[in-house]
């Protein structure tokens, strides 16, 4: 016999209910494990066999004094990784800094520097001035990995963060959570996009785009892990200074003859 | 047996044990399969990542064809700018040679991007301004890309060592000739680096003005060539740019 209740809405037996729940979540646990199902493994014959990413850790080198801002890393950058040629996505980017005698600085990068810089506008007298290349930075203790609600974005053994491009739901966390403004939404992937250090080459014993048509070798690439690395002599033989080290991100861009004015 | 288990904790342990079974199951299937084998993460996107398609194919793989062009760049001021920062992702071309052939630029605002005047530059670096320099001409007509070379060579040293040349200006040595230290061979202006100057590699190079016995103005500080400094030359411990020359 049933009991009386003043809401008819709730009018189910227990048995009722617990077929609803369990209805429920095989229902939703089906479509997901066809998804998981269809993917393959996805492993391969050299990466993490032949080429271990635990014997590596990747850095970056920028001599500021020998950048001369003509934008080849930013062209070169996006061609090797099909970043959209609109003026605002960018991996990485040269930034002008222009300290005018009255104390102030203007900082400007035209199209990221893809296009070369034009003569300042303003009229005003320059103390001192200077381009600075921005890139990822890739933290030892990265913030947007951190936020990521969905684990879409991770750091691998040798040291670089990526984006799993087909877990992550675009939710922009991640851009907000980054420091240095180091991502964006891809346009038509819809999903965050980063430099990666160039990883497809890397890997493979190549530099990246950007270090390879630097024409002054204002960026030195390497690996931390090798004695011989160029960017282990880069460590040695300057004094280096880090973006933001207030923010214990550790990052793995390092910066040498930079000046106090560079955030 | 089960009937011997109180009827409260039977009608309990079945969900449970149901309610776990589910999960378990759900987990394994909602899960990626490589999830987890080097970290908090899918493996096999690092893979996908590292399996992206190239574009830019390394100047090394540039020269294991164009050996020639590779060596004449080599002793150049070019040495160090990569075949591919001028001509192009060259990848497709280094796999088959018909399928792409690597552009050649040969517009005067190729050049431009790094030699146009701008302060920003850092001080030593080549630039004109384009506006007064042969402003009809291309700049192959007077510069071989692969081996540039300033059809006038620079008069003095401080065309390219200008940072030297503002330390020594200030220093007791500022009147003297670069020559008079450093030996300069003859095309070092046209291709310093297959020419290298040199430095001082006698402590009488230094000997000429300091030593005891020389003849040069009094007010020059002396010392003892024989007891002073040993086997070190003098530019290992004094740095003769600099103010003071300490």
């Amino acid at each position: 016999m049933k009991r009386d209740r003043p809401d008819k809405g709730l009018d189910k037996s227990r048995r009722d209910f617990c077929k609803t729940i369990l209805l429920g979540t095989v229902s939703l646990a089906v479509p997901g494990s066809i998804l998981a199902a269809t993917e393959k493994k996805g492993l391969s014959d050299w990466y993490g066999t032949k080429y271990k990413p635990a014997e590596h850790l990747y850095a970056m080198g920028i001599k500021v004094d020998r950048c001369i801002g003509c934008g080849r890393c930013v062209d070169a950058c996006k061609r090797e990784n099909n970043v959209p040629d609109y003026p605002f996505y960018f991996r990485t980017w040269i930034e002008r800094y222009i300290e005018t005698e009255d104390g102030q600085t203007i900082v400007d990068s035209p199209n990221g520097g893809k296009d070369g810089f034009k003569a300042p506008a303003s009229d005003k007298k320059v103390f001192k001035t200077f381009f600075v290349p921005k890139i990822c930075n890739q933290c030892e203790k990265p913030p947007c990995v951190q936020v990521c609600p969905v684990g879409a974005t991770y750091r691998t053994e040798d040291g670089v963060v990526l984006v799993d491009s087909q877990y992550c739901i675009g939710c922009r966390y991640c851009i907000q959570a980054c420091p240095y403004g180091m991502r964006y939404i891809h346009p038509t992937k819809r999903v965050a996009d980063k430099c990666t250090f160039c990883y497809h080459r890397t890997v493979k014993g190549l530099l990246p785009a950007c270090v390879e048509v630097c024409p002054t070798q204002a960026r030195i690439f390497g690996d931390l892990k090798s004695k011989a690395s160029p960017v282990n002599q880069f460590m040695r033989f300057n004094k280096i200074f880090v973006l933001k080290p207030g923010l214990n991100t550790e990052p793995k861009v390092y910066y040498a003859d930079i000046d106090l004015e560079v955030r | 047996m089960w009937k011997r288990i109180p009827e409260q904790i039977r009608h309990v342990v079945v969900p449970i044990v149901a309610l776990v079974v589910i999960y378990l199951v759900v987990r394994h299937l909602l899960i990626p399969s490589s999830f987890g084998l080097w970290g908090h993460y899918r493996a096999a996107s690092a893979v996908q990542n590292a399996e992206l398609p190239l574009k830019y194919a390394g100047a090394e793989a540039c020269a294991d064809c164009h050996g020639e062009i590779a060596s004449t760049k080599k002793e150049g001021y070019h040495r160090g700018v990569a075949c591919e920062t001028c001509h192009g992702a060259a990848y497709t071309h280094t796999q088959d040679q018909e399928k792409q052939k690597p552009q050649i630029n040969r517009a005067r605002s190729l050049c431009l991007l790094c030699h146009e005047y701008q302060s920003s530059r850092p001080t030593g670096f080549p630039q004109v301004v384009s506006d007064s320099h042969n402003p009809l001409k291309q700049c192959i007509a007077c510069h071989q890309p692969h081996d540039p070379k300033p059809p006038h060579p620079p008069k003095g040293c401080d065309a390219c060592h200008a940072t030297i040349q503002r330390t020594i200006a200030v220093s007791s040595h500022g009147n003297l000739a670069c020559s008079m230290c450093h030996e300069v061979p003859k095309n070092h202006k046209l291709s310093p680096r297959g020419n290298p100057a040199k430095l001082p590699q006698l402590r009488e190079t230094c000997g000429k003005c300091h030593a005891q016995d020389s003849s040069a103005s009094k007010e020059i500080p002396r010392v003892d060539m024989a007891s002073h400094g040993g086997k070190y030359l003098c530019w290992e411990c004094h740095y003769p740019h600099m103010p003071g020359a300490r």
